[in-house]
């Protein structure tokens, strides 16, 4: 028995190893000075520039137009995190009631027309979805960023699942209480899906501050990258240059991985929960 | 039942892209799924006010380029942009036709299946060594979980880190059994560190599906099997495994579909739009003929043939694998 | 306070499914009405449509003096108590008592008043700052007639309100329930699967089976003259022996077995006979009697239940724990204590043999048959 449970905790320890080193390398290498990083290669131990390297990245103007600072993707990273979430959650909470507290006529049309949005990624119609983009002249607008990332169903079902799984009485007991849609929606609704909205709110933040592919076709202006989207240019400089900057790539990554990491961090039993048991 | 992956319907996850969802629609009987409630509001024009911004925004970023992909996958694009004719379906002819994206889809066919079967095993291993132990257990999940907060291709930057010529620990480790090591100049290479970089960034999320899968497996089964069955290997593959089965299934399309779209961000950092002599996958391909060589008929043919991918992926696993996973 | 009318009510489903035929009962003012019948005879659809959770498909229903058909369940003036109580659960008690009032717009000290009222009639005063998830089952049972009696309805209704409670607290609930009622003298409708509970409440009950009323009456009148051999067999614990017979003349053959009386010549000549398990008793000797095999018996304290075969046909005797047991025995029953049914149509054939079979009083047993 001691035996087995030994060789489990080995198992674990190897697997967090393999998980957290590389971050913690990544941290540990970015307080060093790119010449050191240059010649030491990678390290485990904190080096002596840490606040210097980050007021760097994050205040120093980069990129090819040299306007761009950390600062500024962070921000830009935020808001297109935030905008997202915050579109997800109100957009798929209002379908998602209309679709289950409601008898019309094309509910079910309705019903299939948003569950197809499931099948189709992003990534494969990436280029029509580009031209519409450029169509509507949305390019370099956060609007072009945030919202043709709206158009799919997910948080849509998230909340349809949630909303089934309350039960049919409350319904009823609030009409027979003289409650009528709007007064059900706010008086009941909301306040029971505040622990849904919160869950669903972190996972689509994380979604939003991670998107890449989107981010890199829609924003060519370096004053609308995000942080994700910049750490394409900041490879494509550092390549080029005699002694790399290791450490602000680094530091970079850190910036990048940083709020989503926390958020998912702090909030993980709220995250598990929506991501694993949305019927309940 | 309290747990999500055993008990049928839920959709899980933001599904990144894709499939996911479809299987857990159909296992929720769509046709009587669409009406909820046994009593409802009945409201002309209310539904509708509600549904609209949904809507509107699925219809122009949806709909809209979804028909337009199919639509430019039969005209060839004027070189200067004097308007586009009508090539019925020679673009896909002529991109089935390629020798290169034949040898793409190869790659990426070999790169979704090792993606998949290391990072599922991976999670499962972790999973069930973190629901034996009592001691830490809340520690190793915390600290198992976090890079799923990492974006593809932050995980590529550090990738690529970890693979670099001069400072480079894994290349270094190579080094120790004679593998000169080149990622981003060796073909082999460099698809070798995208399948490491892809895998990592996946186990969390496998992880923390087969984690509470398990959780949610009654202490009165498992109890029943412990009376039934010494061997704990044989218990896992006789009552634990199946039992895990939904969870497994909906983790197998879900992992497919990441590996082919969503790794884009770790492969896009490592191949750094040097595609030429590295290893690339279909979305890739799309990416770069529709916007670096401005091949807008092609693209779209590769995007629709995407697309049919998906769908018969989506009723080829709904169809073959389902039916050999235990529902209760 | 008013009385209730529902004339000639349907209830019919999209695919043509009818889960209530054409159901007609009319309740006095005051009265407690209890509808029962097993899962899908309707009972829950009919009452559901009195409070206007489901459209009525045919018919009319009227409370008071006026059609409610096309009333918003909330305009109805009627209370609803639900079987997994339906509280809301963000909000505390008193929001939950208050919450249909405040959109009704009643002012606050009305509210207050009528709250504190409802609270202190259910022993539910030290919990009104509390949230439902805070509470046991029975003080959430309370919470939910709290909130159906601060309305003042002209009616509640209860759709199963007992069965999430367990078997003690159902005891003790289901007599505060009528106690209270008693007091309010609102007009009840009240929905159950359990005919314990729905003999103990009902001033009249109403036994609904495949969407159609099989009987309406006192709760001991369907008990001693069930109309037909479902009410028979679904009234009362354990439930009637349903025993298939012949008659020859004035003897009764259930298989090889036989019982004479003089009084049963109106009778049909095939018949399904019906006997209550407590009407059967040990037969005294030289007493015509009917041999039962027995395979196992229940233990109820007062009484027991002996279970057995009759000719090969299963029968239930509760009989005093007193007498000895052996592995037959000959029971015997008063000719005015069997029910006689319809053998195709399962309908009472009560009015037809009256005159012969005689009244409850008769006990004089039956003589043993020759042979």
């Amino acid at each position: 028995m001691y035996r087995t449970k030994f060789f489990d905790h080995v198992i674990l320890l190897s697997g967090v190893f393999l998980m957290v080193g590389p971050l913690l390398v990544a941290l540990m290498t970015s307080s060093h000075e790119a010449a050191d990083i240059h010649r030491n290669g990678l390290s485990i131990l904190p080096g002596g520039h840490f606040i210097e390297t980050y007021e760097t990245v994050l205040t120093k103007e980069g990129g090819f137009t040299g306007k761009i600072t950390g600062l500024r993707m962070m921000m830009n990273s935020l808001i297109l995190g935030l905008g997202f979430a915050a579109g997800k959650v109100l957009l798929s909470m209002l379908a998602a009631y209309a679709l289950v507290y409601f008898r019309f006529r094309f509910a079910t049309i309705t019903f299939w027309m948003i569950f197809t949005t499931l099948l189709l990624p992003l990534e494969v119609r990436i280029l029509p979805s580009y031209e519409v983009m450029n169509t509507l002249h949305l390019t370099n607008t956060y609007t072009g960023l945030i919202v043709p990332l709206l158009a799919s169903a997910t948080g849509t079902f998230y909340f349809r699942q949630f909303f089934k799984s309350i039960p049919d009485e409350l319904l009823e007991a609030a009409r027979i209480d003289g409650a009528g849609p709007f007064k059900f929606f706010i008086d009941v609704i909301v306040p029971l899906s505040k622990t849904m909205m919160a869950a669903i709110f972190i996972i689509m933040f994380v979604y939003g501050w991670n998107q890449y592919l989107w981010p890199t076709l829609m924003t060519t202006e370096e004053g609308f990258f995000t942080l994700v989207r910049g750490i394409k240019q900041i490879l494509l400089v550092w390549v080029g240059s005699n002694i790399p900057d290791y450490n602000q790539a680094f530091a970079l990554a850190i910036l990048a991985m940083l709020p989503p990491v926390m958020i998912v961090m702090i909030f993980q039993r709220w995250f598990i929960k929506g991501l694993t048991e949305s019927d309940k | 039942m309290t747990h999500a992956p055993l008990s049928s319907p839920t959709p899980a996850a933001p599904f990144p892209s894709g499939a996911g969802g479809l299987f857990r629609r159909f296992k929720a009987r769509p046709s009587e799924d669409t009406s909820a409630k046994r009593v409802q509001f009945n409201s002309p024009l209310l539904p509708y006010l509600f549904l609209a911004p949904q809507m509107a925004i699925i219809f122009i970023f949806f709909y809209w380029p979804s028909v337009q992909a199919i639509q430019s996958s039969f005209y060839l694009e004027d070189p200067f942009g004097f308007g586009s004719s009508f090539v019925g379906l020679a673009n896909y002819t002529d991109v089935l036709k390629s020798n290169e994206y034949l040898g793409i889809a190869r790659f990426t066919a070999v790169f979704t299946a090792l993606v998949t079967f290391f990072s599922l095993s991976i999670g499962l291993l972790l999973a069930v060594k973190a629901d034996g132990v009592i001691r830490g257990n809340a520690a190793y999940k915390t600290l198992l979980i976090w890079v799923y907060a990492i974006a593809p291709p932050v995980a590529g930057l550090m990738g690529m880190m970890m693979f670099d010529q001069h400072i480079g620990p894994l290349v270094k480790f190579a080094g120790l059994f004679g593998w000169e090591m080149k990622v981003g100049l060796n073909y082999n290479d460099t698809a070798f560190a995208m399948i490491v970089v892809s895998v990592w960034k996946q186990i969390p999320y496998n992880f923390i599906f087969f984690l509470s899968g398990l959780q949610g497996i009654p202490v009165s089964v498992r109890e029943a099997a412990i009376m039934d069955c010494r061997s704990g290997l044989r218990r896992f593959w006789t009552v634990i495994l199946p039992l895990l089965a939904p969870t497994a299934f909906f983790l197998l399309i879900i992992n497919t579909t990441y590996a082919l779209f969503d790794t884009f961000g770790v492969i896009d950092v490592i191949v750094k739009d040097k595609a030429a002599n590295n290893p690339i996958t279909l979305v890739y391909k799309v990416y770069m003929d529709g916007f670096r060589g401005n091949d807008l008929g092609g693209s779209s043919a590769q995007s629709v043939i995407l697309m049919i991918i998906v769908f018969v992926l989506t009723i080829f696993q709904f169809r073959f694998i389902e039916r050999r996973v235990h529902y209760n | 306070m008013a009385q209730i009318n529902i004339t000639n009510v349907s209830k019919i489903y999209a695919g043509g499914v009818e889960a209530v035929k054409s159901v007609s009962l009319d309740i006095a003012d005051g009265e407690f009405i209890v509808l029962v019948g097993p899962s899908g005879c309707g009972k829950s659809t009919l009452l559901r449509m009195v409070a206007g959770l489901e459209a009525i498909s045919k018919g009319t229903v009227e409370i008071g003096d006026r059609v409610i058909n096309d009333i918003e369940p909330a305009e109805r003036d009627i209370a609803m108590v639900f079987q997994n109580y339906a509280l809301y659960p963000h909000m505390t008690v008193y929001n939950n008592l208050a919450y249909g009032l405040k959109n009704r717009g009643t002012p606050k000290a009305e509210i207050d008043a009528r709250v504190a009222e409802a609270a202190r009639m259910l022993e539910i005063e030290p919990y009104l700052t509390r949230k439902p998830r805070a509470l046991s089952g029975g003080q959430r049972q309370r919470v939910a007639m709290g909130r159906a009696i601060v309305r003042k309805p002209a009616a509640f209704l209860f759709d199963e309100p007992l069965s999430n409670l367990d078997a003690k607290l159902r005891v003790t609930m289901r007599g505060e329930i009528k106690q209270l009622q008693k007091r309010l003298g609102t007009t009840s409708l009240y929905v159950t699967h359990d005919q314990l509970e729905a003999m103990t409440l009902a001033d009249r009950l109403v036994v609904l089976n495949g969407g159609q009323i099989e009987q309406i009456g006192r709760p001991l009148d369907v008990y001693h003259t069930p109309a037909s051999t479902f009410v028979a067999s679904f009234i009362g614990s354990p439930a009637m022996n349903l025993l298939r017979a012949t008659r020859e003349g004035s003897r009764l053959h259930f298989g090889s077995q036989v019982l004479e009386s003089d009084r049963l010549s109106a009778l049909p000549t095939e018949l399904t006979i019906g006997i209550r398990a407590e009407d059967l008793r040990v037969a005294r000797a030289g007493e015509q009697s009917l041999t039962m095999k027995v395979d196992y018996i229940e233990e109820l304290g007062a009484q027991r239940l002996v279970h057995g075969m009759l000719d090969g046909k299963k029968l239930t005797a509760a009989l005093s724990p007193e007498i000895e047991l052996s592995d037959t025995i000959a029971l015997t029953i008063a000719p005015s204590r069997l029910h006689f049914f319809d053998v195709t149509t399962g309908k009472r054939l009560a009015q037809i043999v009256d005159g012969a079979v005689g009244k409850r009083e008769d006990t004089g047993a039956l003589e043993m048959a020759g042979g």
